[in-house]
């Protein structure tokens, strides 16, 4: 068990398992986000309110920091000893067919990372730290942060944050096609029959979560703006 | 017809190798692609120049001994074929044909195209084997196996060691090596008894010497010259996951 740590398939199973975390999470994530698109963002306000002063989510908040910390740690650190284990490379790059998001996930997660750093900026510090405007809609009696005003307010004023939450989707849908299935597969929950339907659930599921957030800045564009 | 060839040659271990150009007349299309670098050798023995040492045995793709990474191929053009039952026809008249070793830090080059493979049997000696007393065949009943797991343990047992997966693979891996390995002996009665210490020291060894780890890009299966399949790995997880979990070293 003290090698399980250190060895390849130990830190992959980290990998897999911050990663299906990640994909709940992700998941979660939309099911709020979808009250952005219902009224005129109070059913949004009262959810976004109710989870940033749950108690609950001042522990699941740095479990889900840890997540991702994790995640990014393995994956950086078993990147590194993999182009370690082919020194000379060969002169003409490999052929063999295989996903092109299965050999680049390094890559889109780096991409994934630096939209994930904007999109806290935008929202998360904002919301965390107080420069949201306030909101009542029980004629003052109790104030919550307008973040629907926030969210629409970046995706209404702004075009190139509209293609910039769309390309951080596109980044995370390559990445989910594999990593959703791949995932069952290092934890060994996998076989020559599941094999193809899980690669099946991969898609619809990226389908899914990158559609769903990529519509939401295009569903400001159309409501405010065209 | 009439190839180019540019292949990969160095002088031994430690030198500095790098592609030299050989252009070959009168190749015959239904030669393989060995015959034909046999052909190459006989013609540059004739002119007084160093013949490209590959290594190969027995020509049907059953030994595991041919290891070329052809225009960007462990074994060449095709599917589940070895580099001794590629033949020239798969080439196009006129064509330049790229040769290079198996590029691993765990496999080092000796000589132009043969690459050390000894990383293999080490990780074989750390357990692919089953330690039962090995007297007479034992009656053929006295050990039930069933029709599922005999054929899915034969399907693993087809892997011939070539290296091919670890020279397709990104990260130089040589998880479908091992899990192929673990598999075979883990489906039958007579491997199971040692199974969990099995997995555990073969993928250490694994590890040990240097080889990178999966990422379930599947080029491995694409190039198996026995299409051995990446469900395999995934039962090596389970065997491993399993046996660190319950095992007490």
């Amino acid at each position: 068990m003290s090698k399980f740590f250190t060895s390849s398939i130990g830190q992959k199973f980290f990998m897999s398992i911050t990663g299906l975390f990640l994909m709940v999470f992700l998941k979660v994530h939309l099911i709020l986000n979808s009250l952005l698109l219902f009224g005129d963002g109070e059913l949004f306000n009262q959810a976004a309110n109710f989870m940033s002063s749950n108690p609950i989510m001042k522990v699941v908040e740095p479990i889900l920091a840890l997540g991702f910390i994790v995640h990014i740690f393995y994956a950086s650190f078993i990147t590194l000893k993999n182009q370690m284990a082919r020194p000379q490379k060969y002169k003409v790059a490999n052929k063999t067919k295989a996903s092109w998001a299965s050999k680049n996930m390094y890559i889109l997660g780096g991409l994934i990372l630096i939209f994930l750093v904007i999109h806290l900026a935008n929202f998360f510090w904002k919301v965390k730290f107080g420069t949201v405007a306030a909101i009542s809609y029980d004629g003052g009696q109790t104030e919550l942060h307008d973040v629907y005003g926030l969210v629409a307010g970046l995706f209404k004023g702004w075009w190139w944050y509209d293609a910039l939450y769309i390309a951080g989707a596109i980044f995370l849908f390559l990445h989910l096609t594999h990593g959703f299935w791949s995932a069952f597969q290092t934890i060994g929950w996998d076989n020559d029959k599941w094999i193809g339907r899980l690669k099946v659930i991969a898609y619809i599921y990226a389908v899914i979560i990158a559609g769903g957030f990529a519509f939401i800045p295009l569903f400001f564009l159309i409501k405010y703006v065209v | 017809m009439k190839i180019k060839l540019n292949i990969w040659k160095q002088a031994n271990a430690k030198a500095k190798g790098k592609f030299e150009k050989y252009e070959l007349d009168g190749v015959d299309a239904e030669m393989s692609f060995i015959e034909m670098l046999d052909y190459l050798n006989e013609k540059l023995i004739k002119e007084g120049k160093e013949p490209v040492a590959f290594e190969h045995d027995c020509h049907e793709a059953i030994c595991g001994c041919c290891s070329l990474y052809i225009n960007g191929h462990p074994h060449g053009p095709g599917s589940e074929t070895a580099t001794c039952q590629v033949h020239m026809r798969s080439f196009k008249d006129g064509a330049t044909i790229t040769v290079e070793p198996w590029r691993a830090k765990s496999f080092p080059v000796l000589k132009d195209l043969m690459v050390d493979r000894n990383a293999f049997d080490k990780i074989m000696t750390a357990g692919g084997f089953v330690s039962i007393d090995a007297g007479q065949a034992p009656d053929a009943n006295a050990n039930l196996v069933g029709k599922i797991d005999a054929d899915k343990a034969f399907e693993a047992a087809a892997c011939i060691g070539c290296g091919a997966c670890v020279a397709a693979c990104k990260n130089s891996s040589a998880t479908l090596f091992v899990a192929a390995k673990v598999s075979q002996l883990a489906l039958l009665p007579q491997g199971k008894v040692e199974a969990k210490r099995r997995a555990l020291n073969m993928v250490a060894k694994m590890d040990e010497l240097g080889f990178g780890s999966c990422t379930n890009t599947g080029a491995c299966e694409a190039e198996c010259p026995k299409g051995i399949g990446i469900d395999f790995i995934a039962k090596l997880n389970r065997e491993y996951l399993c046996a660190s979990f319950s095992e007490a070293e």
